[in-house]
């Protein structure tokens, strides 16, 4: 894995932004050549997001050839909720950028069949060709999208019943109300994730530590479903400091030391204003 | 290109890069029209997977409903208590005047008049959507003439009547037909006041108190049978007394029945009523004011004398007088300015100021569902202001009828 450990929030959201932006723009999408995006919801993507928002209002990056898979959706929220996953999207990304309805994902709580629902989406990343890049962030509990501590690490969409860590944690969203809060969610599996070519992890804050400790220094376990991307091939963990506060001053030292080889993959920043000829000419990015 | 909505295959525009005034605040949102309403964007992304045909880049104006006048009298030189052939040219000409003033709505507003008039004019009032050719007509505001002698301000006092007699059956005599009838101001110390009121509040009529020398309990009870508005607070009617604070005492009831609201008229042209005054009764009950112009046939003509009903006036800047006296008559001031006037005076958020022209007068006459806010499948009837609250540019039902520069952006 690597793991990109930036000082604040915004910078740690700066950077997962522009390494998004790289890439897309590196992947030269067009008509019948989607980049496609596995997106998360929740407060800490939320200043990742705005730097994506930005770069498009520059007219640096653009989502027309983008299509987007959401994590997942709470089961039985109107959709129109302000708190559904659906209203998060829309109004913290989608109506701010130029990506188009149909290429968007979102899986329907309110489906009359929930495992058909699931297993469609399945279908639907199939036929988009698989996930290039899958952004997500993590649980207090350590979990991946709804994959609660107990969830198989081979798992695909499915519902989900949320854990009491969980649904303490979201409801903050809900008047701190915990009878408003939903209980089943549907959720893309830790095998779904797996099985996307590139993971992105966004992991801020003091109260994720213990979680990223668990996720990345110690074994693979089900109870911490984050740590199956120990076997992925090409993860990216993105923290601030406040989130490393748990893990060996070895690991953080040594992490730390990589960042001038890892800010490569974010400098030189490219915009889609340049021309074809210029990016191709550009040395591609370092990989692990 | 083919059609990628559902619903409906009209054209949908966006306006973009503005600040609109929903949910009480200034929000930078877009405005999406479709077929003359206002458009949920999100429920076209998901579930018609639809976006804008057409993008309008406001320059960062604010977006306000249009405003909605229930009190004015005429402009332009013309008189709506004024029986002439040609009336109804009249009040299109006036619907076609206010637009360029904000205002998408309104009331045409007789005065006190003789029964032959109200006979004439009234079947030639029709309510109307607002459009190209003018504001919307939402129904006549008859001012008059059950009202008190001693409170007749400019009403001609030989046409003043009573229901005493028949009660319910004398208005009907009077007004001959209550068909597009919106708003009927009335002295509630009239005998047999309670019975008419309650009337009128069945058939829909919004019944304000005005032109009276009712004392609070009196003006209470108005309210209790139905009651809603006040017709411009202050003027034309007793003053403010600790003891018996009279109809303004409506603002700080505790009578008014549960669930309702008394709203209140002011002509806030720094004429009417003093800024201090303004100041009290928003401070009092800031979600009952309804700013009106309560405009004569002289607004948007140059001084001098023109006719106001049975009247003659004289018009000096911003001031109107029956001629020769020293007794105001209605005002010349337009709704911006009124909206202008009552943000300075009072100092109250600009929200306020817009909606106090908008959404207060929509829910006084229980039209907000689809009038007065900017919320989704209300009608698009919206304004472009500047930073300043002066009209950039007037949409009735999405469309634009009413631009600042002529020559277009």
């Amino acid at each position: 894995m690597k793991l990109i450990i930036q000082e604040t929030y915004e910078q740690a959201s700066e950077w997962a932004a522009k390494y998004i932006r790289n890439r897309i723009v590196h992947f030269a999408p067009g008509p019948g050549r989607f980049f496609t995006l596995g997106l998360p919801t929740g407060s800490t993507p939320l200043g990742c997001y705005r730097k994506l928002v930005e770069y498009y209002k520059n007219g640096d990056l653009s989502f027309k050839y983008v299509k987007t898979f959401n994590m997942d959706e709470y089961v039985g929220l109107p959709r129109d909720h302000p708190e559904s996953y659906h209203s998060f999207m829309w109004n913290n990304f989608f109506k701010h950028v130029d990506i188009s309805a149909e290429n968007v994902h979102i899986l329907d709580g309110n489906a009359a069949d929930l495992q058909a629902e699931c297993d469609a989406f399945e279908d639907k990343i199939k036929a988009a060709g698989g996930i290039e890049l899958f952004v997500g962030g993590i649980g207090p509990d350590g979990h991946i999208a709804f994959n609660e501590p107990g969830s198989s690490l081979v798992s695909r969409t499915r519902v989900k019943t949320l854990a009491m860590d969980t649904i303490l944690a979201n409801a903050r969203f809900f008047d701190g109300d915990l009878s408003k809060v939903p209980t089943m969610a549907l959720t893309v599996g830790v095998g779904t994730v797996m099985d996307a070519r590139e993971v992105m992890i966004l992991i801020t804050g003091a109260h994720k530590a213990f979680a990223l400790y668990k996720a990345i220094e110690e074994g693979v376990n089900h109870m911490w479903t984050v740590s199956a991307f120990q076997q992925h091939p090409q993860t990216v963990f993105v923290c601030d400091e406040d989130a490393t506060l748990e893990l060996k001053v070895k690991t953080v030292k040594y992490f730390k030391g990589l960042m001038l080889v890892h800010n490569k993959l974010v400098e030189p920043l490219y915009s889609m204003k340049e021309t074809e000829a210029e990016r191709s000419h550009s040395k591609k990015p370092y990989s692990d | 290109m083919p059609s990628n909505k559902s619903v409906s295959d009209a054209p949908i525009a966006q306006f973009t890069n503005c600040r609109l005034l929903r949910g009480r605040r200034l929000q930078r949102e877009d405005l999406w029209v479709r077929e003359g309403k206002i458009l949920n964007p999100e429920k076209l992304f998901f579930d018609e997977k639809g976006s804008a045909d057409v993008q309008l880049d406001c320059k960062g104006c604010i977006l306000a409903p249009g405003f909605i006048d229930v009190q004015i009298n005429g402009g332009f030189g013309v008189d709506f208590s004024l029986a002439t052939d040609d009336f109804r040219s009249g009040i299109d000409l006036v619907a076609q005047k206010i637009l360029s003033h904000g205002v998408t709505s309104f009331c045409p507003t007789l005065v006190t008049s003789p029964p032959s008039v109200y006979h004439q004019i009234l079947p030639q009032i029709s309510v109307r959507n607002g459009g190209a050719h003018g504001a919307g007509i939402l129904g006549a505001h008859l001012e008059g003439p059950f009202i008190s002698k001693e409170k007749k301000g400019a009403h001609p006092e030989h046409c003043i009547r009573t229901f005493e007699e028949n009660g319910f059956q004398d208005l009907l005599a009077t007004y001959g037909s209550l068909d597009c009838i919106r708003i009927v101001t009335l002295a509630p110390e009239i005998k047999r006041s309670s019975e008419v009121i309650q009337e009128l509040t069945k058939r829909g009529i919004c019944v304000s108190l005005g032109h009276s020398v009712a004392n609070l309990s009196q003006a209470e009870e108005a309210v209790q049978h139905g009651a809603t508005f006040i017709t411009h607070l202050f003027n034309a009617m007793l003053p403010f007394h600790h003891r018996d604070p009279g109809i303004v005492g409506l603002l700080t009831s505790d009578k008014i029945p549960a669930g309702r609201r008394v709203f209140y008229g002011m002509i806030s042209d720094g004429i009417h009523t003093n800024p201090a005054a303004l100041r009290i009764a928003h401070r009092a009950h800031p979600k009952g004011m309804v700013l009106v112009t309560d405009a004569i046939a002289g607004m948007g003509l140059a001084p001098g004398r023109h006719t106001l009903g049975q009247q003659v006036v004289e018009i000096d800047g911003l001031n109107t007088y029956i001629a020769g006296t020293k007794t105001l008559s209605g005002s010349v001031a337009t709704m911006d300015t009124c909206v202008r006037h009552f943000l300075e005076a009072t100092g109250c958020s600009v929200e306020t100021a817009l909606e106090a022209a908008s959404l207060h007068p929509a829910q006084l006459l229980g039209i907000e569902d689809r009038k007065g806010t900017l919320n989704y499948d209300s009608d698009a009837d919206f304004l472009m202001l500047d930073d300043s609250l002066h009209v950039q540019a007037t949409y009735i039902a999405g469309e634009e009828v009413w631009r600042q520069d002529a020559l277009g952006m």
